[in-house]
């Protein structure tokens, strides 16, 4: 397990103190500090890290949190900001010496405007629940990750949480247009606007994905779709991964951005095919999703173009969707890929590193290698279309030793990310999970940088200090137990 | 001048001597959007040499090229391969880069239906304002991980740093577009091109140029057709048109007074200005040529809950971009400060102090 860092800060006050000053400003009910109420806030997805808070708070009004705020930001208490905690990466574990803001009764929708296509909503408002809201005018929020019941919009823009349809629609940066935000003083602040643009520069990109290090997010403008008038949906099974990887490669040189290309291989066919009877093909060695949406027409023209490029790669078997029972049921399938890992095994761990799509052979061999070398089974489902992988590595947490070396492969699967040209995450963050993983990404001055973008917001770094970057000392520690081809990385730190 | 050349090197050692000398730099490559942002006394810098696509692979929609690259080589190179920059560049002169373009932060009338430039940019190489050289983003779709910078100095206008190669995500050209024109009055054309983006129509650009509405549609061939009959109006070749739109060249951009770039909620009924306005993208953006003073255009603007950009002539030493709540400056200037602590690139051509 990694060390996550408490706050540098110390503010000398403890839960009694801290939660009585609290009190002033809120609620009593919206003020938790008894370690059973607590309890629910001690992690978020990724379980295997857990800390309780010194307070957990649960405002519901705007000046609730700018009271928050202040006090926090007054008496130097570092606060950590919490949507749905559906997050993956530990981005929302608490702080031993902090506070615990949680969004969670922000959850109304505020405004639709039909006819500029937009949804003005709090941040706790569940991801779903803005398209649900909003289907009756034919519109919908476009991006849909596969935890959109429960996760939050807040947290999808901390995170720039992508989604099955992201290909073609893009990632959550791509489709909000405001944001407000609660500085760390305390102050209320708009971000970007109700026009396509706004003057300066463009906060509403570095505030998505910032991993609640820079602000807190108390208000979000996303923009709405009109729904595709038709979206078809074709499955292809493979007997070899690399041609399904090729027919992928192909089917965008040709011209075509599908709606959805999603790529599963025989551990996922089959886990998921056991648990929602998807009706996948399951001695495939890989199947692709393809997704095409827009009018019936263009669909046409799209749908045998792909056909005839998968039977040119190779396609054992290629299937359309016959209505829309099958093709709710071939999705389901993929988007039950976690629970379905979650039935055969008693632990899992879910990997989100990205990759240039050629590369896509070289690591799925070199993850099958790691995976004999560990004896680990891989299960792989990943955003084939734009090369973001989700392996998870199945395990058992009771068996002493074994999450350390699910950490140990999994750190190594990342680096094989990274030297394949790509990222160590793609939309799950950084959070506390792969804070080495970027001493490794990044240089020495670009990780400086990124601090000074943060201190431009939080110069105290009281805003979920210790996450999304390391500190150079942090790298320093991690490259002397980690050290590469017999070079020490960051030489010019000091070593302790 | 050869078309491929890495000349990175002398850029950082230039960089280096302006922070020990602290002379300021105006970044130029192309000189075709000297125009823009507010009049600064500062050094040219020529880093238009510093030039070349680096990378590009037409199945992974990315391509990576230095910055000095002319914008024309840019699309040329994708044009080979069927492949195109979405946000449909202005070149406004024809040295135009690819830096200044991402610089500028400009896109043309697909805008509001493919996305903008930052939309599209997934990574920067970077030299800050301390001559380190830093990369930022990567070549892949989805990349989380540090903030986006990619994004943050896209539109900076070269505030932030001097930008050495930019990757952007690039999508295939659509296999057809038909232009249609429609005879309507501003008000109604600013009503009917919300109601067409409310439905799943495959719109590539609409506009009103104070005659009639244009409306661009791309896609397959199919989808194009059974589009255009559905909505009727009147087929037209409209090829000249967009591209003299996207370059500021109809007939409506002539004249001496100075033009505004108006950007609002793309509902924004026609508003109470004097001069001239053309509409594009689909209402989101009001072209104004008129010589009425600077408050009152952005007080106007305001209130309609957009924002006011004196784009070009007039007094481009005062508030050139719309002026920003004192919060949000104080956050500029943090920010300038963090990558440019020495105020050596460009400084003060976006704000006073940024
Ligand atoms: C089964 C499963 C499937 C998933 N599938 C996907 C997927 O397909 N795509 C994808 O992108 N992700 C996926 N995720 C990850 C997760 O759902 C997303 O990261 C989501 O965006 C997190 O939202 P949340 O509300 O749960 O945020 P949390 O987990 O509560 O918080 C996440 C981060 O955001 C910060 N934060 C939250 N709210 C705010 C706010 N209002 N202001 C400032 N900071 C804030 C937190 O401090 C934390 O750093 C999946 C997770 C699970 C468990």
């Amino acid at each position: 397990m990694q060390n996550s860092e408490t706050a540098a800060v110390d503010h000398g006050l403890d839960r009694a103190a801290l939660a009585k000053m609290l009190r002033q400003i809120l609620p009593a009910e919206a003020v938790l500090f008894e370690e059973e109420d607590l309890r629910p806030y001690e992690c978020d997805g990724l379980t295997a890290y857990r800390k309780l808070p010194l307070v957990a708070v649960l405002p519901d009004t705007l000046e609730q949190v700018r009271a928050v705020m202040r006090l926090c930001y007054e008496k130097n208490v570092p606060v950590v900001a919490r949507g749905a905690g559906t997050g993956l990466s530990g981005g929302a574990l608490p702080l031993e010496n902090g506070v615990l803001l949680s969004l969670a009764k922000f959850n109304r929708i505020l405004e639709v405007d039909a006819v500029a296509r937009t949804a003005r909503v709090q941040p706790g408002v569940r991801n779903l629940a803005i398209s649900e809201s909003v289907s009756h005018l034919d519109l919908y929020y476009a991006p849909d990750p596969s935890s959109q019941i429960a996760c939050s919009i807040g947290g999808n823009v901390a995170e720039n949480a992508g989604g099955l349809h992201c290909l073609k629609y893009g990632l959550t940066v791509h489709n909000i247009i405001e944001l407000k935000m609660v500085t760390v003083e305390g102050e209320l602040i708009v971000i970007g606007g109700r026009g396509l643009d706004s003057p300066g520069y463009d906060l509403l990109a570095l505030m998505t994905g910032s991993e609640g290090m820079l602000g807190v997010i108390v208000e979000v403008t996303v923009k709405l779709l009109p729904k595709p008038e038709c979206a078809r949906l074709t499955l292809a099974a493979f007997d070899d991964v690399e041609k399904a990887g090729a027919a992928v490669g192909r089917i965008i040189a040709d011209g075509i951005i599908p709606a959805g290309l999603e790529m599963m291989d025989n551990a996922a066919i089959r886990a998921t095919d056991d648990f929602v009877q998807a009706g996948y093909p399951t001695d495939a060695v890989a199947i692709l999703l393809c997704e095409l949406d827009g009018t019936e027409q263009e669909v046409g023209d799209q749908l045998q173009q792909v056909r005839a490029l998968l039977d040119d790669c190779g396609a054992t078997e290629v299937r359309v969707a016959r209505d829309e029972d099958e093709r709710a049921r071939f999705w389901a399938g993929r988007k039950a890929a976690f629970p379905a890992a979650g039935r055969l095994s008693p632990d899992y761990y879910c990997m989100d590193g990205t990759i240039p799509r050629r590369e896509l052979p070289n690591v799925l061999a070199g993850m099958g290698a790691m995976s004999k070398e560990y004896g680990l089974p891989i299960m792989n489902v990943f955003h084939a279309g734009d090369g973001n992988l989700h392996p998870l590595i199945l395990y058992d947490a009771n068996v002493p030793g074994e999450i350390e070396r699910v950490e140990e492969l999994g750190s190594k699967i990342l680096q094989l990310c990274i030297d394949a040209g790509g990222t160590i995450t793609g939309e799950h963050g950084v959070g506390i999970e792969k804070i080495n993983q970027m001493c490794v990404q990044f240089k020495s001055p670009e990780l400086l940088q990124f601090h000074a973008v943060k201190h431009a917001f939080d110069e105290h770094e009281l805003l979920n200090p210790g996450k999304a970057v390391p500190t150079l000392n942090r790298c320093a520690e991690f490259g002397a137990m980690h050290v590469h081809e017999g070079k020490l990385p960051f030489p010019d730190i000091e070593r302790f | 001048m050869t078309d491929n050349a890495d000349i990175s090197a002398d850029l950082k050692t230039r960089v280096e001597s302006a922070i020990a000398d602290r002379t300021p730099l105006a970044i130029v490559a192309g000189g075709t959007k000297q125009f823009m942002g507010r009049m600064i006394q500062a050094e040219d810098f020529d880093v238009s040499e510093h030039r070349g696509v680096i990378s590009y692979e037409a199945s992974e929609l990315v391509l990576t090229a230095r910055a000095g690259t002319p914008l024309s080589s840019v699309e040329a190179t994708l044009a080979e391969k069927g492949q195109m920059l979405p946000f449909e560049p202005p070149y406004f002169g024809h040295g135009a880069t690819l830096g200044g373009t991402v610089a500028c932060g400009l896109s043309g009338p697909r805008r509001p239906y493919a996305g903008a430039v930052r939309d599209f940019v997934l990574g920067v190489t970077l030299i800050n304002g301390k001559a380190e050289v830093l990369r930022f983003g990567g070549e892949v779709m989805k990349n989380v991980a540090g903030y986006d910078v990619s994004r943050l100095v896209t539109g900076a206008l070269g505030t932030l740093g001097l930008m050495l190669d930019v990757s952007l995500k690039v999508l295939p050209v659509p296999a057809e577009d038909l232009t249609l024109t429609f005879d309507m009055d501003f008000a109604e054309a600013i009503q009917q091109m919300n109601r067409w983006a409310a439905r799943p129509i495959p719109i590539s650009g609409a506009c009103h140029d104070g005659e009639q509405l244009r409306l661009r549609l791309s896609g397959t061939a199919g989808g194009v057709n059974t589009a255009a009959e559905r909505l009727g109006g009147e087929r037209q070749n409209g090829e000249d048109f967009w591209r003299d739109l996207r370059e500021l060249q109809l007939r409506f951009f002539d004249g001496d007074d100075p033009l505004w770039r108006l950007s609002v909620p793309p509902t924004t009924p026609p508003l109470a200005l004097p001069g001239r306005t053309l509409v594009d993208w689909g209402g989101a953006l009001r072209w104004l040529k008129s010589d009425a003073d600077g408050d009152s255009i952005r007080s106007v603007v305001s209130t309609a809950g957009g924002h006011a950009t004196l784009f070009k002539g007039g007094d481009r030493t005062g508030q050139v971009f719309h002026p920003l709540p004192a919060k949000l400056l104080d956050i500029h200037r943090r920010l300038k400060r963090a990558f440019d602590p020495d105020r050596i690139f460009n400084p003060g051509k976006m704000y006073e102090g940024v």
